[in-house]
């Protein structure tokens, strides 16, 4: 049994300012084997991969890795490489400056016999691995040239170029489509085959069960337990992850197909589009509607929703906002038509991370009214607290910076920094994305709750079932397009046929 | 496997050197008749900036990582002062001297490099202190103009490598034989070695993944401050070298020596393509830049009626020609 193991952490515990992070966990990996972490928002995931890697400093707990005597502590990243353990994380941590090839040897690239860098042998072997996993690369060109989807397996494919004995997979796939998460899928279980032990971080849960071996759960900083999934259905993982009985998801949504055929008509965009990302589309959107968009990865949803909101300019069609034309210029003339965007690349376009709660909080309703009207502190502080009241925000406080809280809870932050505008219309790009089951669901209520008083919204998700349980119209998507609109008959068959195109619903 | 596309990055270098090679060549036209067109005018400019391309490189160097160098002006002086007062009145010998300007020039490297590395600090402050810090001790040794009669030294200056061909007669119908100075053979020398260090050397791409994404850099378990600790001794180094060169051309020691210097490298990396948030650039781009500068300061020199006021409002525009095209095509490659 010992001898199958490959890294072992034992009592891990680790407190930042005021909050304990992790307290007494373990976790045992074994040889080729995929071993999901899992765990709701702030339960302690990323913050214990930190501590193997390198990136965080752990207060007691020792960390064995097979080959090696001794308790291992890793200062860096590259400390932990050098160990065998290595990291592909959820953003794309490579140059988009440098070329493919170097990319993938960057640190450890192939020396002639002056000890200069080998460019010829560096792009043979770099052809190579592109080749081995069946990606389309040309290895001369720089990575920014490709979509983030291909810019992630090329991390991954790093990683996996490095001889790992242990591969951390931290949210890899929540930026591919299908088709690429089963390339990714496929490679996972070529390597296990090949006795790497691989922890896989991930909240699609349709996608342990697909690849995994065995689940540990934490909850809260501490350890809920390890299981072998054959043992562990989901319902059960659910609750072990949330620590009560899981609120079904499925319940959400009355049943009542809502008529909105006499309600008044709140958005009327005809014939939008801009140039290079979103071809002519029309799409009208009623008070208390939450109309979804639904496509493949890079089929135009967020650029449709970009339009509209005017964060690219429209070049042709017209809109109407509550029966007014109205031209869009920036975001700041949507904001005064009562519109909000929130963006699905938090990290980029949302949080602002050395700014408070609070402050991020606050910055559209401040933009909103204007930077030389500044909102009195005190309105300020009774709306952070509200907002991190009703959506249920875990933060050491109101003044915390926001980076320093979990993912799912600075998306929390952003959305009430909307929902403190009082916009009438709200475009949700992605608000789930990476974020656990719990707080979904929690947000995926909001959203109805927000319909029901009459805001129209538009729901972008990559999962379908999110959007049927909220959207009474989806708009489908493809190439840059928008090819049909669903209104009746809702259900995962029709959206996916929708998507793939085909003929049906044009 | 030519058929590698033509990137932004490429097509903007392509555009200073062709700028480079019409404005040169629009001179040649105009001042025909003062002589713009012989090869010495040209090698001139090598002389007269050998000292700014070596600093320039360093300056590449540092502004790959997405820092900056604003102390290799005070850092020249200093140098300067130290050879000229060092020669003069120390009775100290030239080469000695000379080395222990390079040493100098790693020790200042390494402080500021540590400083923004280690500890974090903005680039722009750290420097600023050492550019107040190198103006301040050049005055504390001298705030005379110190003239270098050194016998070494001034051989070393007055050396005239003769070129084997391009010889001229000029319009006084004696025959010239083009030649440079030793300081041209350092400066192409250092450019060589730039650019090879920058393409083929583990430290040389840390600068341009350092450059374009820091955290990534990390992550790739590369050893960011470490990278940027040697990219700021590079520069200070580079720095030293040209210090020398400068020094070899003005035979002087003064506190007001290449003030502003560091601007005009700083501005020639730009024009010479090399993006200010780093990631981005080449010495060839940079070594371009220094061309640029200097032909416009010659072309503004041999009108002969033109304030020299008038080299700033050239280079001023160019700079803004370039900041504006590099953001249009930062602009068109958010398109696609």
């Amino acid at each position: 049994m010992d001898n199958n193991v490959v890294l072992t952490m034992r009592g891990i515990t680790m407190t930042f300012p005021g909050v304990k992070a992790l307290d007494n966990v373990d976790f045992t990996l074994r040889k080729g084997e995929i071993h999901a972490l899992m765990g709701e928002n702030g339960a302690g995931k990323s913050t214990l991969i930190k501590c193997l890697t390198g990136i965080n400093a752990f207060q007691a707990g020792e960390i064995h890795v097979d080959g090696i005597n001794g308790p291992v502590v890793n200062h860096s990243t590259l400390d932990a490489q050098k160990k065998g353990i290595s990291t592909v994380y959820q953003e794309v941590n490579l140059c988009g400056n440098l070329s493919v090839a170097e990319n993938l040897f960057i640190g450890r690239e192939p020396k002639t016999k002056f000890g200069t860098i080998d460019w010829k042998t560096m792009i043979k072997k770099s052809q190579k691995i592109m080749k081995d996993l069946d990606m389309p690369v040309d290895v001369k060109q720089n990575l920014e040239e490709y979509s983030l989807a291909l810019q992630q397996m090329i991390a991954i494919a790093r990683a996996v170029d490095m001889e790992c004995k242990v591969l951390i997979l931290d949210e890899p796939t929540s930026s591919l489509d299908d088709n690429e998460v089963e390339k990714l899928f496929k490679l996972m279980t070529q390597l296990r085959d090949k006795g790497v032990g691989i922890v896989f971080v991930t909240h699609f849960l349709e996608q342990v069960y697909a690849v995994c071996d065995r689940i540990t759960v934490l909850r809260n900083g501490t350890l809920v337990g390890e299981y072998p999934v054959a043992e562990l259905p989901r319902v059960k993982l659910v609750a072990a992850m949330m620590g009560k009985d899981f609120d079904d998801m499925a319940a959400i949504k009355t049943d009542e197909a809502a008529d909105f055929s006499n309600a008044e008509v709140f958005i009327d965009a005809q014939g939008l589009s801009h140039k290079g990302t979103i071809k002519p589309f029309s799409l009208t959107i009623h008070k208390g509607e939450v109309v979804g968009l639904t496509g493949l990865l890079g089929s135009g949803r967020s650029e449709l929703a970009r339009v509209i909101y005017g964060a690219d300019r429209n070049q042709t069609g017209t809109l109407k906002v509550n029966g007014k034309e109205v031209t869009i210029k920036s975001p700041i003339d949507a904001m005064n038509l009562g519109m909000g965007l929130l963006p699905d690349d938090r990290k980029a376009e949302g949080i602002i991370g050395d700014l408070s709660v609070r402050e991020n909080l606050i910055l559209a309703l401040q933009a909103k009214r204007g930077m030389f009207r500044l909102i009195p502190m005190k309105e300020q502080i009774a709306l952070t607290d509200e907002y991190i009241k009703t959506l249920q925000v875990k933060t050491a406080s109101r003044e915390t910076l926001i980076k320093q809280l979990s993912g799912g809870n600075q998306q929390k932050v952003i959305l009430g920094r909307w929902l403190a505008t009082n916009p009438d219309f709200l475009i949700l790009d992605e608000p789930t994305r990476g974020i656990d089951v719990g707080t979904k669901t929690e947000i995926q209520k909001l959203v109805l709750k927000l319909a029901k008083e009459g805001k129209s919204l538009i729901f972008i998700s990559s999962e379908i079932e999110e959007m049927l349980r909220t959207c009474s119209k989806m708009g489908v998507l493809r190439d840059g397009e928008k090819v049909g609109e669903i209104t009746e008959n809702l259900t995962q068959e029709t959206v996916m046929k929708a998507i793939a195109g085909g003929g049906s619903n044009e | 496997m030519k058929n590698k596309k033509l990137n932004s990055n490429t097509l903007l270098l392509i555009i200073t050197i062709v700028l480079f090679f019409v404005m040169y060549a629009a001179g040649c036209i105009v001042y025909s008749d003062k002589g713009f067109g012989n090869i010495q005018t040209f090698l001139n400019l090598l002389i007269n900036n050998a000292g700014l391309l070596c600093v320039t490189c360093g300056m590449t160097c540092i502004m790959l990582t997405g820092g900056i160098d604003i102390s290799v002006g005070s850092l020249i002086a200093l140098d300067c002062m130290i050879l000229a007062v060092g020669m003069e009145h120390w009775g100290m010998s030239a080469p000695v001297l000379c080395i222990i300007v390079l040493l100098i020039g790693i020790v200042f490297g390494m402080v500021q490099g540590f400083c923004v590395g280690y500890l974090k600090i903005q680039p722009f402050i750290v420097t600023m202190a050492g550019m107040f810090f190198g103006r301040g001790m050049t005055a504390v040794i001298s705030t005379n103009q110190v003239s270098i009669s050194n016998e070494w030294f001034v051989k070393l200056a007055n050396t005239k490598i003769e070129l084997p061909f391009g010889a001229y007669t000029n319009n006084k119908g004696a025959l010239q034989i083009p030649f440079v100075r030793l300081t041209v053979v350092v400066a192409l020398i250092v450019l060589v070695v730039i650019f090879l260090m920058l393409r083929y050397t583990k430290f040389g791409r840390s600068l341009y993944a350092v450059g374009g994404n820091e955290q990534s850099a990390v992550m790739m378990g590369l050893n960011v401050p470490m990278t940027k600790l040697k990219a700021y001794v590079l520069s200070s180094f580079l720095c030293s070298i040209g210090g020398i060169c400068f020094c070899l051309n003005t035979m002087s020691g003064n506190v007001q020596q290449a003030t502003g210097l560091e601007m005009d490298a700083i501005s020639s990396s730009v024009i010479g393509g090399t993006l200010l948030t780093g990631g981005v650039g080449n010495v060839i781009g940079s070594f371009f830049g220094v061309m640029i500068n200097g032909t416009i300061s010659t072309l503004v020199k041999t009108n002969g009626k033109l304030l020299s006021s008038w080299s700033n409002i050239a280079v001023a525009a160019l700079l803004c020609f370039f900041i504006v095209l590099q953001s249009v095509f930062a602009k068109i490659k958010e398109k696609k």
